[in-house]
């Protein structure tokens, strides 16, 4: 009897844990999804790598939209220093039919995304980062062979007007870890829409 | 002189019409100050976007309680965070559209993060959101509500 509460008590205690989401500092959550070639794609794939900006996006938001360009900049200039894009598509795509496979190939090809662009199909992925919204980024960290959050949330600090910009988190973000030193903020709140969960 | 009445009355007409579809800009400081009238009004400030689409299906629920505590202590304030540039395509066309008449604020702070705390520290940023308070209660809701969640909030709030 008494096991069966502590166990249950641990139990409650993971799953609150889990909904909690991930911080930085916290080890990242292993993935593996299929991507819009049809090919799967691995957190592990990345090992060699310093990093990678892990971004949680869409198809039809707005705020996805209006960051599309400047995602694709982020990969552009960093996945040479160590810190490529991959893009998550987390939307049940009952609920938003703008998010079907299909409709995520197109977009990746009329727009040339250079990085992954991949369907969390179960929902798994981002209910383990604890994503909330589109876009919402996870730079994650090479810590010796283990990815590590790094800093969580928005891309910078205005989303409707790229000129209009004055704090670029995620780059200042790769800036701090490629000189040594730990982002400051490592977290801010991801502005975008909400994500769309089947249950 | 009877030119004139006419030129006034089409004024008087103008005015009505564009108050009724009136959208005021509010910054950071003025968020938090919609969020912070402590006396015996319960306010009713709901977070929407025309591109959210769970927002668009719950707004005719603020508009109507909106209408029916219009002369009681309830007020409905419907802060809208579509892009300031969306605001004569989108947003004006679809008050219009959707007849409200509740109050309109548009975000023109788009630094969030300046701001979003101060609504509500829980907040995600997500919406739709919506804060029910007075200067007794408070509640911060970030889910889409049900015409009747809405109504039973606002009636166990209400002073």
């Amino acid at each position: 009897m008494k096991k069966a509460i502590l166990s249950s008590a641990l139990a409650f205690l993971v799953i609150m844990l889990l909904n909690a989401g991930l911080k930085p500092g916290d080890n990242a959550y292993a993935f593996s999804l299929k991507n819009v070639d049809g090919k799967s794609i691995s957190l592990s794939d990345y090992s060699d790598q310093k990093g990678v900006i892990v971004v949680f996006t869409c198809n039809p938001c707005p705020y996805a939209n209006a960051y599309e360009q400047r995602i694709i900049a982020l990969h552009k200039n960093y996945a040479d220093k160590g810190f490529p894009v991959v893009a998550i598509d987390p939307n049940d795509d009952k609920i938003s039919p703008e998010d079907t496979f299909a409709k995520m190939k197109e977009k990746a090809e009329k727009k040339g995304y250079p990085f992954p662009y991949l369907k969390d199909v179960t929902q798994e992925v981002y209910k383990s980062y604890g994503a909330t919204n589109t876009p919402h980024v996870y730079l994650l960290q090479n810590d010796g062979g283990t990815f590590k959050v790094a800093y969580v949330g928005a891309i910078d600090n205005n989303a409707m007007d790229e000129s209009s910009v004055t704090t670029k988190y995620v780059e200042n973000a790769i800036q701090a870890i490629l000189s040594g030193s730990n982002p400051s903020p490592a977290s801010t709140k991801a502005i975008g829409c909400g994500i769309k969960s089947a249950t | 002189m009877r030119y004139w009445f006419a030129f006034i009355f089409c004024c008087m007409l103008i005015s009505c019409e564009s108050s009724a579809q009136s959208v005021n800009d509010i910054n950071s400081d003025g968020l938090e100050a919609i969020t912070r009238n402590l006396n015996d009004t319960t306010y009713v400030v709901n977070f929407w976007a025309t591109w959210c689409s769970p927002c668009v299906k719950e707004i005719g629920y603020f508009e109507e309680l909106h209408r029916q505590f219009n002369t009681s202590n309830v007020k409905v304030i419907l802060v809208n965070l579509d892009f300031p540039n969306q605001v004569d395509r989108r947003v004006r066309p679809f008050l219009k559209e959707k007849k409200i008449t509740a109050d309109v604020l548009l975000v023109t702070d788009l630094d969030y993060n300046a701001w979003i705390d101060r609504i509500d520290p829980s907040w995600s940023g997500a919406i739709p959101a919506t804060l029910i308070y007075n200067r007794e209660k408070r509640v911060f809701l970030e889910k889409e509500l049900t015409h009747e969640e809405l109504f039973n909030y606002v009636s166990q709030i209400k002073l």
